[in-house]
Parts: C-alpha cells; sequence; structure tokens
C-alpha cells in the first residue's frame, strides 16, 4: 500500500490495482465546514484531470479532479449523507471513490506523504 | 429535507451589566417577530370575500381536499408583522453597503418618480403596438445610450440579470459559430471570473478550461495565447477583474482571440469603474452584459428585479434574440417580433438579421429601462464619467487608507478600480474573515463580499461606490480599522460577534446540511406554550 498526493489537495491510497482517491486534511481545512459532496457514479470512466467528484463548503464549491485514469469500481455514498465525514476523516472514512486504475505509470509524477505536508504546511 | 431535530436556534442579543432582558422579549423599539404562521387566528381575515359559486368540477378528482393553510390574519396585523421584519434588515436606504461586485448604489427617487408614470407603468405587453409607442421610444433611447456608452453596434434588451446576459451573449456566439459551420468546443475563463461565467458556458455546452493569474493579479497574456486555438470559441472576461484591477492588456486579449477565430465575452458587471471612460467596443469586445440595476442605479438584492441588456459587435448584432427594438433611417421606432422579424431584416438591414431565437417571452423589464434611462439622462454623458470617477475614487480612499492594518495583496500593482480587495494575512491565529464580518454587523455595516474572489484567502471585497461621501467612507474605514485590529490582536470576544445583532451568529453550516425549508404546524402539547422556533419543519 503507498499513498501519493497531488497539487489540488486530493490524496490516492494504491492497494494492488485499485486507488482509493479523498481531499486531504489541508484541502478540508482551507474548504471549512463541508454541506454538500457528490462522489461519482459506479463504472464511470475517468481520465487524469477530469472533474470527478464535488464538494461544496459554506465558504466554496469545489471540483475534485480524478489524480490518475481508471475506472470507478465503488463511490462512497456515505459522503452524501453525511458530508462531515470529511471534516471529521478526510483522509479515512471520508473518502470520495475507489478507481481501477489503467496506468499505474501515471502515479510516478504525484507526491509522496512526506513532500504533500511540507509542501502544503507553506501555502 | 430534514426536520431541525437538533432543537438548535439562534441565540438572541447578549445581556450585559444592568440588562435584566425583558417580559415581551423586545429590546425598546426594536421589536420582536415571530413567523407568520404562528401568529395565525383561525377566525381572522383582512379580506371579506363572497362564498365561491357553485360549478361543476372539471379537475377531475384532482381538486384540493384540504385547507389550503395560509395564515389567517387582519390588515393592521399583516402590515406590522413585515414591517417589524423589515426594520431587522439592513439596505442601500439605511447605510453604506459595501457588497463587492455587487456595486450596492442610491437608487435615486426620481427614478421611481418616471418608472410609475401611468405610460409606462400601467401598460401591457400585448396590447396594440400604436398605444405604446412612448414606450417603446423609451426602450429605443436606452439602447442608443447602451450602444453609445460601450462602442457597441447593437443591443438585446431582453435579457433579464446578468447571468441571463451571460447566457445571451453566448447563445449568439454560439449562432455566429454555427452559421459559419464551426463547432468549437472550448470556452476559456479566467481563474478570478465571476462563478457564473464558468456555469454559463457549461450551460451552452462548451468544455470550460481555466486561464491563470499573473502575480499582479491580471490574466496571464502569454498563458492564454498558448491555448488559443482552432477549438476555443470564446474568452470570457470580467474588465474590471473581480480583483478589483483593470485588465491593460484587453485590446492584446481580444486581438489574440479574434486571429484564432474566437469571440470575447466581457462579464460587464464591473462596469460602473469605467463607464464614460472606456468603450468596451474599443477593446475589441464582442458581447457585454450590463447590469442595469448596478451601474445604473435601478434597485436590486430583494429591491426588485434585475435587468441585464446585452451589447454586440457588429459580428454578432445579427443573431440578437427576438424581439428586438430598432430605429430605421425614417426615424420610426419598430418594435420586431418573430413574424415580422425576416420581412424586417430584409427591408431595412439587408436580410442580416438571423436570430438565434427568444430568451423572454416580452421586451425585457420595462420598469427598469425607465429607471436606468432616467439615471442617465439626469446625469448625462458627463456625469456618468463622474460616477466612474468618484467610484474609483472612493475604493481608492479605502485601500490606502486600510492598507497599514488588511493585507492589501494587489496594492503594490497600482491603484485599484471601484472595489478594495483585502485578505486575512495578519489575523491572529484562528480568527477569520468571517469573525471580521460579523463584528462588522455589530459596527452597523453589512459586511462587505467574502471568501470571493477564490484566488485570495479569506478574500474581503470592499465596494463602497460613488454614493458615499467622504464623512460616510471615514465611519466606515475606522469602524473596519477597529475590527481588522481586534482579529490581528486575537481579540476573543471577536468570535461571539455578532453582539448587537437580532440574532446571534447563526448556525450556517447545520444550516446547508439540515435545511428546513418548510413550514408544519407543531403537533398540540398541552404542557407547553407556542413560541419561536419551537415549530418543527419538513
Amino acid at each position: 500500500m503507498s499513498l501519493y498526493f497531488t497539487k489540488e489537495h486530493e490524496w490516492i491510497r494504491v492497494e494492488g490495482d485499485t486507488a482509493t482517491v479523498g481531499i486531504s486534511e489541508h484541502a478540508q481545512s482551507a474548504l471549512g465546514d463541508i454541506v454538500f459532496a457528490e462522489a461519482p457514479e459506479v463504472g464511470r470512466t475517468l481520465n487524469k484531470g477530469d472533474e470527478a467528484a464535488v464538494v461544496e463548503s459554506v465558504k466554496a464549491a469545489s471540483d475534485v479532479y480524478a489524480p490518475v485514469s481508471g475506472e470507478v469500481v465503488e463511490s462512497n455514498g456515505a459522503i452524501a449523507d453525511e458530508p462531515a465525514l470529511i471534516n471529521t476523516d478526510p483522509e479515512g472514512e471520508g473518502w470520495f471513490f475507489k478507481l481501477r486504475l489503467t496506468d499505474t505509470s501515471e502515479l510516478d509524477g504525484l507526491m509522496d506523504e512526506a513532500s504533500y505536508r511540507e509542501w502544503s504546511s507553506k501555502l | 429535507m430534514t426536520i431541525n431535530q437538533s432543537g438548535w436556534k439562534p441565540a438572541a442579543p447578549v445581556q450585559g451589566p444592568g440588562d435584566t432582558g425583558t417580559i415581551t422579549g423586545n429590546r425598546a423599539l426594536m421589536l420582536e417577530e415571530p413567523l407568520i404562521f404562528e401568529l395565525d387566528g383561525a377566525d381572522t381575515t383582512g379580506v371579506d370575500l363572497a362564498p365561491a359559486p357553485k360549478v361543476a368540477s372539471r379537475l377531475g378528482g384532482l381538486e384540493r381536499s384540504e385547507a389550503i393553510g395560509l395564515p389567517g390574519l387582519s390588515e393592521p396585523e399583516t402590515v406590522r408583522h413585515y414591517t417589524r421584519l423589515s426594520r431587522q434588515n439592513y439596505g442601500i436606504d439605511l447605510g453604506l453597503f459595501p457588497l463587492g461586485s455587487c456595486t450596492m448604489k442610491h437608487n435615486p427617487r426620481l427614478n421611481e418618480k418616471m418608472a410609475r408614470l401611468p405610460g409606462f407603468a400601467d401598460i401591457h405587453p400585448l396590447q396594440p403596438r400604436e398605444t405604446v409607442a412612448g414606450a417603446l421610444e423609451l426602450i429605443n433611447q436606452l439602447a442608443f445610450w447602451l450602444i453609445d456608452l460601450t462602442g457597441m453596434h447593437g443591443v438585446a434588451m431582453s435579457p433579464k440579470a446578468g447571468a441571463h446576459g451571460e447566457l445571451c451573449g453566448l447563445l449568439c456566439i454560439r449562432a455566429a459559430l454555427e452559421a459559419r459551420g464551426d463547432a468549437r468546443e472550448v470556452v476559456l475563463v479566467p481563474e478570478s471570473a465571476h462563478g457564473t461565467n464558468p456555469a454559463t458556458a457549461a450551460f451552452c455546452g462548451y468544455r470550460v478550461e481555466n486561464i491563470p493569474a499573473t502575480s499582479a493579479g491580471r490574466v496571464d497574456l502569454e498563458a492564454l495565447k498558448a491555448r488559443l486555438g482552432p477549438d476555443v470559441a470564446a474568452v470570457m472576461i470580467t474588465n474590471p477583474n473581480t480583483c478589483g484591477l483593470f485588465e491593460p492588456e484587453m485590446k492584446a486579449i481580444s486581438d489574440a482571440v479574434h486571429a484564432a477565430g474566437g469571440f470575447v465575452y466581457c462579464d460587464g458587471a464591473n462596469f460602473n469603474a469605467i463607464v464614460g471612460k472606456v468603450r468596451p467596443g474599443d477593446l475589441g469586445v464582442d458581447a457585454m452584459h450590463i447590469n442595469l440595476h448596478k451601474t445604473f442605479s435601478t434597485p436590486h438584492g430583494g429591491g426588485g428585479p434585475g435587468s441585464g441588456p446585452v451589447v454586440l459587435s457588429e459580428a454578432l448584432s445579427p443573431f440578437a434574440p427576438l424581439p428586438y427594438t430598432a430605429k430605421t433611417a425614417d426615424g420610426v421606432v419598430h418594435l420586431v417580433e418573430e413574424e415580422q422579424a425576416e420581412a424586417f431584416s430584409q427591408e431595412h438591414f439587408g436580410g442580416a438579421m438571423q436570430s438565434f431565437g427568444r430568451m423572454t417571452a416580452f421586451h425585457g423589464q420595462m420598469g427598469m429601462f425607465t429607471r436606468a434611462l432616467t439615471y442617465i439622462l439626469s446625469h448625462g454623458a458627463d456625469g456618468l464619467k463622474q460616477v466612474a470617477e468618484d467610484a474609483v475614487l472612493n475604493a481608492n480612499y479605502v485601500l490606502r487608507s486600510l492598507e497599514d492594518v488588511l493585507d492589501a495583496p494587489f496594492a503594490h500593482s497600482g491603484p485599484c478600480m471601484h472595489e478594495a480587495l483585502f485578505s486575512d494575512k495578519g489575523f491572529a491565529d484562528g480568527f477569520s474573515t468571517l469573525d471580521l464580518a460579523k463584528a462588522l454587523i455589530d459596527e452597523g455595516f453589512h459586511p462587505m463580499t467574502m471568501y470571493f474572489p477564490l484566488v485570495v484567502h479569506g478574500a474581503m471585497l470592499v465596494e463602497p461606490t460613488e454614493t458615499e461621501s467622504k464623512a460616510a467612507l471615514d465611519q466606515f474605514i475606522a469602524a473596519l480599522r477597529h475590527v481588522a485590529e481586534r482579529a490581528r490582536a486575537g481579540d476573543e470576544a471577536l468570535k461571539s460577534a455578532p453582539i448587537y445583532a437580532p440574532r446571534r451568529r447563526l448556525d450556517e453550516t447545520l444550516a446547508a446540511r439540515k435545511p428546513v425549508v418548510a413550514f408544519r404546524t407543531p403537533a398540540p402539547d398541552a404542557n407547553k406554550v407556542s413560541g419561536l422556533n419551537e415549530a418543527g419543519g419538513q
């Protein structure tokens, strides 16, 4: 299992050829109280950089981008019912969707945890 | 929708020393007011209606079987209810309203007088054309002014407000592209755009791509040029932009877009800063909506409907939506409806009109047209120029008076236009723009626009408009300076603001997550006296 981050503040946890995607602790803190979230439908094919999900807080509405390409194999319905999960546990229970990766080499350009925390702390 | 099961309700104002509260809950002349449904007297009514005549129902069993559930109130109860509520509200008639990007300027009373003239107020769009020649002439005069002030070729008067105008502009662009058999798919929008810009483009079926901003808060011209190509239908730009800055490269942007075969849409929401000074047509703009309810002083924000005529370049004018009003060479004003459009354009415009269709049932917001033309005529061309100059001067006065206590991210790049932008940089840890805005309510001001534009952290966008005198600005600046100093110093009391408002800080998160949007009569509870906020809802 390995954990990656993007400059758009998504995290990607890779287990085998499956990647779980969510938004980072830094992102939830910057967004503030989240009031609405919508994860993509199972079966949707996403290309890297596609708008995959929507998250809306009391301050702003944002898109969550697909950090890597793949097919959506699972979507977290819990965040639609209880968007507060993204605030309380963004990198755990507040995950958005799972992808079956089509190209694992796309992971190479992403940040590891240490460099993301270092980079985002300076924003 | 969910019932508010938490039982949370906003707290009443805090009690200070010696304040024992009142038995009524009223605080001197500030009166507590229940929901109108809670005032409901089952047998009370303000009108005396005759019983409905007996008729055979033709609703096939779909007729209403229960009481409609409207509250029963006498006329004085109704009048007092709304008057009391209005006293808890804040509007431009009460004081400075610094909501950035909204241009909350004074609504002159002369506008209202003109709009109530029976020849403008008591007419119907379906009455015979020859009985409304004055109204048509008014629409045409306003159209002339809008074309003249913007240096454009034509104007579609019917769009109802800003976003509707954007839709009109993009539909014209789409029609023009289709007319030349050019299927372009992408609309470019700067990062700092109004949220409605990408929404409009997406609604019109375009793929939206962002253009980055430079460190000076302007569109990155080189990045834009690099992205232009045969797939780009249009670029949507706000000028002055939402950072309150003029885009000096606008002409170069337009030239580059045109060279690549695309069109330039300009969001005219911030036209107040440049009216009478700069003509967007000279900058190469192809379409721009004008918010009559911003720049031209017609009431908005709950005070009246918007109105968003769209001025169009020569290339886009033939695609304007019907109906349109046009003056022909003989000086006669023509209202051109769908059935005459083809014959009219062949006779007077050489068959060039290829309207994309219709956006509204009728001609637009007549009441707003009357008010806007009154404003324009009472200012004249020189007065409108001074409007822009004073609006910009006022915003710069606010910016320079506060930049020592509030971080102004683009202040280094020169004067701002009609709005001053600040960030939350420098606030003590844990203090936010929201805390400052709530404290501003205690000081008697409507807060500025917050958290927009998104490119600035904890953004505060202040637009004083030309309405305010130096004395009014000084009072506002003193209040904002005071709350900014408290936020920098980490004054914990700021977190409980507002303290003196009719309600304390509202739980916006709960309101968004568990909205209660409809009133349902609570089940009777013999042990409980019915009171405010105890009613459940669904």
